[in-house]
């Protein structure tokens, strides 16, 4: 696994890999990604991918408002709000 | 070098339920910023989804009147990004296998040419919630109340080849989704959002060009503002010899500009994978069937039988079929006076201008279809003229009560058939010469003679005179 890609994914992924540590992480990566290939090598043809390890089907619930507001109880341990929104840093400058 | 554009849309529809998808917070629009954002709707941990039922109705609805291909198992995935009015760190969407498969939308486009664009597929997923960019202390601001609603993505084949062609599709899908009751098509409060992608190619060739995709239209004159802009800038770079950076562009409904906002190379791997906590949705022919039971007429069934039952032309069953609302007011005016044409041509003439003129819609018509019927009924049974039929209409429209009543007291009421021999009596008495020229004339010249004391006998009756009436009445003393 290329130092590169690790830098990549820790990116997309938000977190943060210092330089020492990159080298590390890489080989611990590789690592999984050999196991990764072990099982790739099990024939999956004409095996539809399981989409839950449960054989069950989704419940549907009915249409029917029964949530109320708790803004206030949920506001109280936001780090920071005003006029109800929950603050949060600058996403567009 | 001639260009040819190819567009594709992705349109998210926001469903008219009550709750959002996964939780029973309410989603009814404008109420006060996080006070419907229930503990689901934050991700707070601990909490688990709980599919709405009346959602996957919807959805159903949906693919039965775009003649799909209904997705009886269903599965929902992560889609996983990070930004702030996304709580869970990833949206619940579907992918491969979403409730609506493969389906069409005929368009009209100018001239009556039809055209079918094709459906990829359309899947549920769940809306994110709104960032506030404005000043908070210098951070942003996020009101997630409608994080969860849920929405149906429709995603079309790049089967359009113009910005009328899209625009006249977008207005299609609205015209469908709010019709069957799936949507209200709110589209200033962002019920329905346009995502369009855009290339060009030679003229001939095959293979698609490189696309962008320009996000966040929301109404049909920025859509083809900004397909107008982005097929100049794209011909310009091959043009000049430059390529075209396959990218994600961002369309400012203020500046009317679109901007890049990401690149392939950074783009999102959204590490897409089935969502650990849905099960598979799995639909039978029983919801199935009652999602059927549930769509309304369609419209371009209702405009077919428009044509058959009332024997209206094409273009204007289609005119009266644009909306329920209109196919409905033209539908009661012509079973209140038993006449189709004469419904089809008031309501598409002096009520349409008189609502355009008064930029009203026709749910706010002074006129019901019974008065319009009643108007129309005097017409008929030459009650009065279409002349006269304009004035009563005036004051009908001034709300001056029913065609009947004003017709009597307006003194509306053409010159009764007694008065009228009278008048033609007189007329002709004091007109011996043009008398005895007609009378002198050829038959196939005296039709056209015949003009002559129609119209002094419709200025003696200040135009209340019936035409057809006059006519008859003139030949038979003229002609002796």
């Amino acid at each position: 696994m290329e130092l590169k890609t690790i830098e990549n994914l820790a990116k997309l992924a938000r977190i943060h890999i210092n330089d020492e540590t990159l080298a590390e992480t890489a080989k611990s990566i590789t690592e999984v990604l050999a196991l990764v290939g072990q099982l790739q090598a099990a024939d999956t043809d004409n095996i539809q991918p399981m989409a839950h390890p449960l054989d069950a089907v989704q419940r549907l619930r009915e249409d029917v408002v029964t949530e109320t507001d708790q803004h206030a109880s949920f506001q109280a341990i936001a780090p920071a709000t005003e006029n109800n929104l929950y603050l949060v840093p600058k996403v567009i400058g | 070098m001639e260009w040819e554009t190819v567009i594709g849309l992705e349109v998210h529809v926001q469903l008219a339920t009550k709750t959002k998808i996964f939780s029973a917070a309410s989603t009814a629009f404008g109420a006060e910023a996080n006070t419907q954002a229930c503990a689901i709707d934050l991700a707070m941990p601990g909490t688990l989804p709980v599919a709405n039922k009346q959602a996957f109705h919807y959805a159903v609805m949906f693919g039965l009147a775009i003649d799909a291909e209904i997705g009886k198992r269903s599965v929902f995935e992560r889609k996983n990004y990070f930004y702030p009015d996304l709580p869970k760190g990833y949206q619940t969407t579907q992918l491969a296998l979403p409730i609506v498969g493969p389906g069409h939308i005929d368009i009209e486009l100018d001239g009556g040419e039809q055209k079918r664009v094709r459906i990829h597929h359309a899947h549920l997923e769940e809306d994110a919630g709104k960032s506030l960019h404005e000043n908070f202390q210098g951070m942003s601001g996020i009101d997630l109340n409608r994080a969860g609603t849920p929405l149906i993505e429709v995603v079309s084949e790049p089967d359009m080849r113009s910005s009328e062609e899209a625009v006249a599709f977008a207005r299609k899908l609205h015209s469908i989704v709010t019709s069957i009751g799936i949507c209200d098509g709110a589209m200033s409060q962002g019920s329905m959002r346009f995502d369009v992608n855009i290339s060009v190619r030679p003229k001939g060739q095959e293979k698609l060009g490189t696309r962008t995709e320009t996000k966040n239209l929301n109404s049909y004159r920025f859509m083809e503002a900004c397909i107008a802009q982005e097929v100049a800038r794209q011909i310009d770079c091959l043009e000049k010899g430059e390529e075209i950076r396959q990218e994600t562009r961002l369309y400012d409904g203020d500046t009317h500009k679109a901007k890049p906002m990401r690149s392939k190379e950074e783009a999102n791997d959204y590490r897409y994978f089935p969502c650990p906590d849905l099960l598979p949705v799995v639909i039978d022919d029983d919801f199935i069937a009652a999602a059927r039971a549930a769509l309304p007429e369609l419209l371009d069934a209702r405009s077919a039988r428009f044509e058959s039952d009332y024997g209206l032309s094409a273009y204007d069953a289609g005119i009266l079929c644009t909306d329920h609302p209109t196919a409905n007011f033209f539908e009661a005016t012509a079973k209140s006076c038993d006449d189709a044409k004469l419904s089809a041509n008031w309501l598409m003439g002096d009520v349409s201008a008189k609502l355009n003129a008064e930029e009203k819609k026709l749910a706010d018509s002074p006129i019901s279809p019974e008065q319009l019927g009643g108007l129309i009924a005097r017409i008929k049974d030459n009650t009065i003229t279409t002349k006269i039929a304009k004035q009563v209409f005036e004051f009908m429209w001034a709300g001056e009560g029913d065609a009947d009543a004003i017709i009597e007291s307006k003194g509306l009421k053409p010159t009764g058939s007694g008065d009228l021999e009278k008048m033609v009596d007189e007329i002709i008495a004091n007109n011996a010469k043009q008398v005895a020229n007609y009378q002198a004339a050829d038959e196939s010249k005296r039709p056209k003679m015949l003009g002559f004391f129609v119209g002094q006998v419709m200025k003696a009756s200040k135009g209340q005179a019936n035409p057809q009436q006059l006519n008859q009445l003139l030949k038979a003393k003229l002609d002796g």
